[in-house]
């Protein structure tokens, strides 16, 4: 155990661009023993994916490893022949991605792809190939590997196209595994079992295992060691308890607070360092009013097989794989809740369960097939869709969508989107009102008012986030409905934004829907939780109560699936 | 999985059906529903008064547009395409008896396209930066601006007039030697099949400077395709793993990149033919080759509109024809069709 | 994380003013940021040049025949010698660059804005809409187009007009196809849905926030097509379509030229090929630089 598998030392990495040369990672070092588990934590731009891809030699043509060495079982891998490092690859090394459906050819069978592999190490030859891949198939836990063989990667979900990507990397049984941030996209029950599986290989076959990843709580529940880097470089390191008991670094420590935790509270995820002058005062208690602003009764969506875009893939891809042979596809199966006003309540599922198009529903971009939904007392679900641009509600329920970059016209300005529905629902006509009316908002979310003339694709994350969130309260709008608003940001650019919409929601008096998957985050924003599977509501109830005593087996298989720190 | 490919092909037959039709309402409408009196057009500049009354009556131009139609879409079922002016004979013999010389040409011209641009843009992907990779950019950019028959006439003038090199552009033979024994009719292959190497040569030699200029400018989208897809494919995230795996080099870039990377391509050959189709006339032009493209400036030039709508009518259902193969090939590559996307 | 580019400014001065000073400025920076695009815009600049003075800047009359000196070999009185009936080449080759080029910019602009309406509508609201315009397209499509548009001109009959409607309606199916893609594409965009929760009314996203985005794609496609029907025109008229003699255009006299360069005399035909090879080049490269002035990603 005291000779490494696998020692990086002084790692330096430059990247040449359109606007010069880059040091993506600056003088790296890390070490993997045989049979530990070390996990590589950072936010977007740390380098912690150049790391892996610089020892692995996959390094885009435009990357140069500058200075350092990778030295694998003795061998330095960063000055070895390419021929020789592609011996080692897959053979003793080997690396998983995120995103399992593109990490596969699409074209190719998925049990000729690990025959694939097999092939080129000499591990099998002739039947036996076959034989072999199957059994790759069997040890990555998927079922009826026989008939799997056989299968594309557009048959398979994104859950089993991982295990196939595993079955991949590990069918020639390396000694050391990359994983880098394998569990991203993948919804959050499929999450855990990923993890469990490449863990749970790891340590049978004593394997070494490199874990990349931005999320601190899974690296909590799965690594032995931890390495916290940050702008290409390498803040802080040790054993998992240790590093997570005294952090060394005030990074890891700002990394730490702002993942939210089961015990966790809004303003615990903020620290010192983030400029919000309301990390001082106390977060805003629950103010939920018994008045029911809005009130849903019996909603149903459904969508005529071939019809095109239901609204989110993995509605499509259900549909395929459930092969329902009625004409119909019921993405929203009957459901009724009530919000009132001045509450927050969380709606949680898993990608398909409907949870995206009852939100939409809800804000009348679409119609609805059946049911009733009734806001302020208006039935507003039996005014059609495109006739509610015009509607005198329509400044009353605003949305926040996941992609802060997408949710932004890339050719209007951050004034010129936020002053839009100014322009058209809130009677504002001179361009100096607009202004004033625009600084106002501004400073309510906390964006500088200078970055109001930028257009977005010079506008940072976290800044775009606040545009999006100034936009959608910039009328004072009665119901916020959030989809997803944070699962792209980095947690803590999060932690900033979910303390804005908890003072937001104070000041302004603003009832939310909280869409997300993740029920560590819903839980701090929200009083009540509504959790949804397949087009039906499974519980609903108060938020605490839903993850302390969850009483469904959906509930609890998600609850379960939270990534539990080690503190 | 073959039971529903072959579904799929089906489907895309029966998908090719209303093409047809949609070809021949709209051959139909240009003839008849134009204003101007499509008798005369019939009848030709040279007729008088009784031959056009005649014309009228034998095409039933006096019918209803309905009754037209039906007595079109009949005429047509039969093969009946008309009669030319020019030649006194059925439409229909004179193009099945030009279509060869059309097809060799357009086959030879295809050969050369893709054998020239294919692993032109695999190599410029394979190899960013290289000589070869600016070599392409440089035909891509070039081939689209070169008008086919200004290419054809200057590599006449190269080749044949300041070299010496290439035959007179006279047509498929020169008179010297006999036309071999027709099996394909194409002269190449039936020389090649009668076991006589002159005529082969001689009637290659005639194909080489026609075809090439038909090539030339469908290199260009083939060329830029190819690499465009392979530089796409190369930089995705499957290759990624397929090198993270360790996979062999050959076995990246052509079982893994390449056979991906021909989907967009196909595609492309559909635009092709479509150009191809249509320049066949210059570079018959200008080579005075006997194929349905000089026929068709042949009637064009004396008025013969039942030549001209004949010339239209079989073009387009070639192409209907050559895409269906296309999107055939296409089927049963990508197992993903068939699944709304 | 990487530095982000610098504002123009940060307080909106006159509304009109500004917009025609930053355009400026982008174009400029455009223009001469990258060394093709600013030698595509200057070709570009001297054709049109020649387009719009043509006629004054000619040495000798176009159709001034003159038998005495037919078939003069290039010199230094007749730049591009003269023709089988003693015009000047030069002189022709000029003046047809007004001709060529107003058959194509009309051709391209009908079926800019015709494809381009329809190819909006079908991938804005879908269902029937899509259908008939796929149906359309398709039926255009079906066609060899170079065949469709001798097709069309027979019928309608052989003046310059028909060969301008005729290139026009084998555009329609591009700007169609790539309007509808890209309005497809960003219907259920982020911001979109955005614009409606705005209040903008279907019209108003479509005209306000998804075209202009779709733009882009488009300006590649017309410059790519100018080039394109610049060659269709041609084309037609080399088999004796649409421009009649002793008219100057491009086509035709490649098509004069073309009896006489089996005999050595190359000038009557290489020539006016050149320039419209010269103008598709031109039009080709611009491709590029139009859709970077048009993009927001690249302004300063």
């Amino acid at each position: 155990m005291s000779i490494p598998l696998l020692d990086v030392r002084d790692l330096t990495v430059e990247f040449a661009t359109r606007n010069g040369i880059v040091r993506a990672i600056d003088s790296v070092s890390l070490s993997v023993s045989k049979g530990e588990i070390l996990g590589v934590v950072g936010e977007s731009g740390s380098g912690k994916s150049v790391t892996s891809y610089a020892v692995m030699r996959i390094l885009d043509r435009a990357g140069n490893i500058l200075a350092g060495e990778t030295v694998y079982s003795g061998m330095d891998l960063a000055h070895m022949p390419e021929a020789e490092v592609a011996q080692l690859r897959g053979r003793e090394i080997s690396m998983i991605f995120q995103n399992p459906r593109t990490a596969l050819n699409p074209i190719r069978k998925v049990g000729h792809q690990i025959e694939d592999v097999l092939h080129a190490h000499a591990q099998a030859a002739g039947a036996n190939l076959k034989i072999a891949a199957i059994d790759a198939l069997k040890q990555v836990r998927i079922a009826n590997p026989e008939q799997r063989y056989h299968s594309y990667p557009f048959e398979l979900s994104g859950g089993m196209c991982q295990r196939v990507v595993i079955a991949i990397a590990l069918a020639c049984r390396p000694q050391l595994l990359i994983a880098d941030e394998p569990t991203t996209g993948l919804d959050v029950t499929t999450q855990k079992a990923i993890m469990d599986l490449v863990v749970d290989l790891a340590r049978e076959r004593n394997m070494g295992a490199l874990l990349i990843t931005h999320d601190l709580g899974l690296a909590s529940a799965y690594c032995d060691r931890i390495v916290v880097m940050q702008d290409g470089e390498i803040v802080d390191q040790g054993p998992t308890k240790e590093l997570f008991a005294n952090p060394g670094h005030p990074y890891t420590e700002r990394l730490i607070r702002a993942t939210p935790r089961p015990d966790s509270t809004l303003r615990d995820l903020l620290t010192d360092r983030d400029d919000s002058a309301s990390s001082e005062i106390p977060a805003p208690a629950t103010q939920a009013s018994s008045e029911v602003l809005l009130d849903v009764k019996n909603l149903v969506k459904t969508y005529p097989v071939g019809s095109a875009s239901p609204l989110s893939f993995m509605d499509s891809v259900r549909r395929k794989v459930a092969r329902t042979p009625a004409e119909t596809f019921r993405a929203v199966g009957g459901i009724s809740f009530s919000v009132a006003t001045g509450e927050s309540i969380g709606l949680v599922g898993e990608s398909g369960c409907g949870k995206s198009t009852t939100s939409s529903m809800v804000s009348r971009l679409i119609d609805k097939t059946e049911g009733e939904i009734v806001f302020d007392g208006v039935d507003i679900g039996a005014v059609p869709a495109k006739d509610f641009a015009r509607h005198e509600l329509r400044s009353a329920i605003q949305m926040v969508f996941q992609d802060p970059t997408e949710s932004l016209n890339p050719r209007f300005t951050a004034f010129q989107s936020i002053t839009d529905p100014m322009r058209r629902l809130g009677g504002v006509t001179s361009t100096d009102e607009a202004w004033s009316r625009a600084e106002r908002v501004a400073k309510q979310v906390g964006l500088p008012t200078h970055l109001l003339t930028r257009f977005p694709h010079q506008l940072s994350g976290g800044q775009k986030a606040r545009v999006v969130i100034a936009r959608a309260v910039a009328l004072n709008p009665k119901l916020l409905i959030l989809d997803e608003p944070t699962s792209a940001l980095d947690v803590s650019v999060q932690a900033v934004v979910l303390n804005l919409l908890a003072d937001l929601r104070q000041e302004m008096a603003i009832s939310y829907i909280f869409v997300s998957h993740d029920l560590n985050v819903v839980r701090l924003l929200c009083d009540r939780v509504i959790v949804m599977n397949a087009g039906e509501i499974v519980e609903q109830g108060a938020a605490d109560k839903i993850l302390s005593d969850p009483q469904k087996d959906y509930t609890k298989s998600l609850v379960a699936a939270i990534p539990h720190f080690s503190s | 999985m073959s039971g529903s490919r072959l579904a799929i092909v089906g489907h895309r037959l029966l998908q090719a059906v209303p093409s047809v039709i949609g070809i021949i309402v709209v051959t139909f409408l240009l003839t008849r529903a134009l204003p101007g009196d499509p008798a005369a057009y019939f009848a030709g500049p040279a007729a008088n008064e009784e031959s056009i009354a005649q014309i009228r009556a034998q095409l039933g131009l006096d019918k209803t547009l309905p009754e037209q139609f039906w007595v079109y879409v009949v005429d047509l079922l039969a093969g009946d395409l008309g009669t030319s002016l020019t030649t006194g004979q059925e439409v229909t013999d004179d193009i099945l008896r030009r279509l060869p010389a059309s097809l060799e040409l357009t086959l030879a011209a295809l050969i050369f396209s893709i054998g020239v641009a294919l692993p032109l843009g695999i190599m410029a992907a394979l190899r960013e930066n290289s000589w070869i990779d600016h070599l392409c950019r440089v035909v891509v950019t070039a081939g689209v601006s070169l008008p086919t028959f200004f290419t054809g006439l200057f590599l006449l003038y190269i080749f044949y007039y300041l070299l010496g090199l290439a035959p007179a552009p006279l047509g498929r033979l020169n008179i010297l030697y006999l036309s071999p024994e027709p099996v394909t009719g194409l002269y190449t292959i039936d020389s090649l099949i009668a076991g006589d190497f002159d005529t082969f040569w001689a009637s290659f030699t005639q194909l080489v400077l026609p075809a090439v200029t038909l090539g030339l400018f469908s290199l260009a989208p083939i060329a830029r395709m190819t690499r465009a897809a392979m530089l796409q494919v190369l930089g995705g995230e499957f290759v990624r793993t397929a090198r993270a795996a360790g996979l062999s080099r050959r076995t990246v870039v052509i079982t893994y990149a390449l056979r991906n990377a021909i989907l967009p391509v196909i595609t492309t050959l559909g635009m092709v033919f479509s150009f191809m189709l249509g320049a066949n006339v210059l570079v018959e032009k200008v080579f005075a080759w006997p194929g349905i493209g000089s026929y068709a400036i042949e009637a064009l030039i004396a008025s013969d509109y039942a030549a001209v709508q004949g010339f239209v009518l079989t073009m387009a259902i070639l192409f209907v024809i050559l895409n269906l193969f296309i999107d055939i090939i296409y089927t049963l590559v990508d197992p993903r069709v068939g699944i709304d996307a | 994380m990487s530095p982000l580019p610098p504002t123009a400014d940060s307080q909106p001065t006159g509304g009109r003013q500004r917009s025609a000073k930053v355009f400026w400025s982008q174009f400029v920076y455009i223009a001469t940021g990258n060394p093709v695009t600013l030698i595509a815009f200057s070709l570009f600049l001297l054709i049109v040049t020649v387009a719009i003075f043509g006629p004054s800047l000619a040495p000798f009359d176009p159709l001034a025949s003159d038998a005495a000196n037919a078939l003069q070999p290039p010199s230094w009185k007749h730049w591009f010698g003269t023709d089988n009936v003693g015009r000047d080449v030069f002189s022709r080759v000029l003046v047809a660059t007004r001709l060529d080029l107003l058959i194509s910019i009309t051709a391209v602009a009908i079926s800019f804005v015709v494809g381009g309406f329809l190819g909006m509508l079908a991938g804005y609201y879908g269902g029937w809409w899509d259908r008939l315009v796929g149906r359309m397209v398709d039926t255009i499509m079906a066609f060899p187009l170079f065949v469709l548009a001798m097709g069309i001109v027979a019928a309608a009959g052989n003046t310059v007009e028909n060969i301008v409607y005729a290139t026009a309606i084998i555009n329609v199916p591009f700007y169609a196809r790539v309007a509808r893609a890209e309005v497809n594409v960003r219907r259920n965009a982020g911001y979109v849905l955005a614009a409606k929760l705005a209040g903008n009314s279907d019209i108003r996203v479509m005209a306000l926030h998804v075209f202009p985005n779709a733009l882009p794609p488009m300006m590649v496609q017309v410059s790519l097509n100018m080039g394109w029907a610049i060659l269709n025109a041609a084309g037609l008229s080399f088999i004796g379509l649409g421009v009649q003699p002793p008219t100057a255009e491009w086509g035709i006299m490649v098509a004069e030229g073309a009896n006489y360069i089996v005999s050595g005399e190359w000038w009557m035909a290489i020539f006016p090929g050149a320039a419209l090879m010269l103008a598709v080049f031109t039009f080709n490269l611009m491709g590029d630089g139009l859709r970077d002035l048009v993009d927001p990603q690249r302004r300063t």
